[in-house]
């Protein structure tokens, strides 16, 4: 049976043009720029010094707090400098700075290209391993994943969800992963399900994608029973977090909650991958797979790219940029962050990077509202958007909150809808954080 | 450096306009337009032609020369209105009463709220009550014009199925009676052969463009079914009680302006409410004020009274109705 969230959506052409293409390696750029705010959390404490020397996968830079990550270098060579600068929306934050020097990796990964099916670990060595390798979140909010594996007081989590579902249009790098590692993927979901101590798993993937779909299958049923692959409706956003819980366990995680409140642990499918490599293989995170793609450029590609890669570099290396595009994504067109600086760097989170030409995503002229109620009957969290807009342009924080403007999850189904061409969420947005602020600033 | 394009996500639209989603309403309406055509022939073509101009025409004067704004006609939602009234307005209906409705509906009953999104109650319905009050005569004269291809309405009944039972049964008849002597049957509802306004005369066209807003996504069915259903309830029970006295439930959805009222002036996005909730109280209000009229008070039809009575509770809906959130906050002492 398909499976889906319960209220709100929209169905977005999808624009899997880049979905067979197969996993190429990035070429190496002459210079890894580093960001130590890579996760959601504290930015990581630099443990080298500019002229060290580093190999690849050594560790560079340690997490500092209780939520934060270890960061390892994607480049040997030398560390020429430890600097203040912008990551791709302007915002500032300490890089280290590596010229490259060969291809020198660290002598425990293992770099060969075997399965390694037993899992020689207790849970509290996976997390610790996780922890030690700067194992973040792939979904996008790069959390720190042993914190999200950690047990929390008086919460237990009885099953996990793998989140395959990739529900945002153009994007392929899940796809690609399930397609080439499907294996591996499988495991990284077993070792999860050791350290969460839980006895089933859940791996959701949208039926856009029956390929996948059939291969996890057959792997599953063959080797590991208690992950059950389930077929996901295609509608945006079926990969967000709640959404995801909803329509698998039909539970739903209470307003300000946390998935484990409904017993849920969520994954996505680039980071069972990641954790499949820092357990069996001992290589820490610093490359994934990024879907460049675009219907402006001819070849669409998914590089295994290495973290701290420039957009100029990678756009240099698809034959840079393409004369009618305007809009660099770094993610998914609805909810991807537009690039502002070529001279930014990936990071582990980054997914993909689209190119949209001035047509593609132009906004129209806004109009009036006409109350057609496309943004209400489109929210997926059941909230109003036409009047959290209207009570944002006002200020009025206190109606923001009691029409829960707090839920947003920022999908982008009310602008994506709006037949007038109101930037709806850019204001909800903004009263959002205002709004989570005050909440959280009480007692 | 390349100049990028930067702005917060979403950075793709889903590409429906104001006036595409007009678009669809006009196209739901070719159905009743062309069969209001084919049974009133040139009457019906100079009503819907004056008032798709003359309320386009209103609009345009106003926000060029009065309020001296942005002109938006090319939203088209002045040529739903038109036709709307067009299609409310009974055949006979002379052309300037078309126009002088037009100026009411969007002059009043739109500009002066604001435009576009802005009035709370229906133009059409303005425009067409306006002149119901204004000029009761004219409006309540059935009587079938002059066509070159007058299909097959009878000539003797141009006046409404409503009003000959009401007449009817103010005489002292029995339904029965009232049925025999009109010849009433329910292929003559769905096909057109009762008379009626421009837009009522058969069912089957409206229920085409109610299908088609329905499959294109233009409407949802919860105003159009909770009004439906509920006349057929309310009606149903009064005929249960008494079947002389009442007509079947059947023949009150189908007579009078039920479908017209609830396919495509109650569900007018402007002035009906924004959550599923809102939108079933609302269907459910003008379903019961239409009966109530209808029975007890002196008019033979009342949906359009009671759509207006029901825009007016638009507001209030809005603020205590709102739609099922994905997480409901229990309160906790």
């Amino acid at each position: 049976m398909i499976k889906t969230f319960s209220i709100g959506g929209i169905h977005p052409q999808d624009y899997k043009i880049s979905a067979e293409a197969s996993i190429e390696n990035f070429p190496l750029a002459e210079t890894a720029y580093i960001s130590m705010s890579q996760h959601l959390g504290a930015p990581a404490e630099p443990v080298v010094a500019k002229g060290d020397y580093v190999k690849v996968g050594q560790l560079i830079a340690k997490a500092n707090g209780f939520i934060s990550a270890n960061i390892h270098t994607s480049v040997s060579g030398k560390v020429i400098s430890i600097e203040q600068l912008q990551d791709l929306a302007g915002n500032i934050s300490q890089h280290i700075v590596i010229r490259r020097e060969g291809d020198d990796w660290m002598e425990n990964i293992d770099k060969s290209e075997d399965v390694i099916r037993t899992i020689k670990f207790s849970g509290e060595e996976i997390i610790a391993k996780i922890a030690e390798n700067g194992i973040v979140g792939l979904g996008g909010a790069a959390f720190p994943t042993h914190i999200k594996l950690s047990p929390v007081p008086n919460k237990k989590a009885g099953c996990l969800i793998i989140n395959g579902s990739e529900c945002e249009p153009y994007l392929t790098s899940d796809y690609r992963v399930m397609i080439e590692s499907p294996e591996q993927i499988l495991i990284g979901t077993k070792i999860m399900m050791k350290a969460l101590n839980v006895q089933s798993a859940f791996f959701g993937v949208e039926e856009n994608k029956p390929k996948a779909i059939g291969i996890l299958k057959e792997i599953a049923a063959k080797s590991y029973p208690y992950i059950k692959i389930v077929t996901l409706k295609k509608r945006y956003p079926q990969g967000g977090e709640k959404q995801l819980i909803d329509a698998i366990t039909g539970r739903r995680v209470p307003s300000m909650g946390l998935p484990v409140d409904t017993g849920v642990v969520v994954q996505n499918v680039g980071t069972a991958l990641a954790v499949y490599e820092a357990i069996q293989k001992n290589k820490p995170l610093f490359e994934g797979v990024v879907t460049i793609t675009g219907e402006c450029i001819t070849e669409q590609r998914n590089f295994r790219l290495r973290v701290g890669t420039t957009y100029e570099t990678i756009i240099s290396a698809i034959g840079g940029f393409p004369k009618d595009a305007v809009k660099l994504i770094s993610g998914g067109p609805m909810m991807g962050k537009a690039v502002s600086r070529m001279d930014a760097a990936s990071v582990k989170s980054t997914s993909a990077l689209l190119l949209l030409t001035e047509n593609q995503t132009k906004r129209g002229e806004e109009g009036s509202c006409i109350r057609c109620a496309k943004c209400v009957n489109s929210c997926p969290m059941g909230l109003e958007p036409y009047l959290l807009n209207k009570l944002s342009m006002a200020g009025r924080v206190e109606d923001l909150e009691k029409h829960m403007v707090h839920d947003c999850i920022e999908c982008g189904c009310c602008s994506y809808t709006c037949p007038s061409n109101i930037p709806l969420l850019d204001a909800i947005r903004l009263s959002k954080y205002q709004v989570l602020k005050i909440i959280r600033s009480r007692p | 450096m390349r100049k990028l394009l930067v702005s917060p996500a979403p950075h793709i639209h889903g590409r429906e306009s104001t006036k595409g989603l007009m678009r669809d309403v006009i196209i739901a309406l070719a159905p009743s337009l062309l069969v209001s055509i084919y049974f009133f022939g040139f009457s019906a073509i100079k009503l819907i032609l004056v008032g798709v101009v003359s309320c386009v025409l209103v609009e345009y004067v106003i926000q060029k020369y009065i309020v001296k704004t942005k002109v938006t006609v090319s939203d088209c939602s002045a040529v739903v209105t038109g036709l709307l009234l067009a299609l409310n307005l009974p055949p006979s209906a002379p052309w300037w009463i078309v126009f002088i409705g037009s100026v009411v509906a969007i002059g009043i009953a739109k500009m002066t709220f604001g435009g576009l999104g802005q009035n709370i109650f229906n133009p059409a319905l303005v425009g067409r009550v306006f002149l119901l009050v204004s000029f009761p005569v004219i409006m309540t004269d059935w009587t079938i014009p002059v066509s070159w291809f007058r299909g097959g309405i009878d000539a003797s009944s141009g006046a409404t199925a409503l009003s000959i039972v009401k007449e009817g049964l103010a005489q002292g008849l029995t339904m029965d009676q009232i049925f025999e002597a009109n010849n009433f049957s329910y292929s003559r509802m769905l096909f057109s052969k009762i008379g009626g306004s421009v837009g009522e005369v058969s069912a089957l066209a409206l229920l085409a463009g109610m299908a088609y807003l329905l499959i294109r996504r233009v409407i949802k069915p919860h105003i159009p079914f909770s009004i439906i259903g509920t006349v057929f309830l309310f009606t149903g029970i009064f005929w249960l009680i008494d079947p002389q006295q009442y007509a079947d439930p059947l023949f009150s959805i189908l007579t009078g302006g039920i479908l017209l009222g609830s396919i495509f002036m109650a569900t007018d996005y402007v002035t009906s409410p924004m959550s599923k909730p809102g939108m079933i109280l609302y269907g459910v209000g003008i379903g019961v004020i239409t009966v109530l009229i209808r029975y007890f008070g002196s008019y033979p039809e009342g949906i359009s009274f009671a759509i207006l009575i029901m825009n007016a509770c638009v507001p209030l809906i809005n603020k205590y109705m709102h739609p099922r959130r994905f997480w409901k906050e229990v309160k906790n002492g």
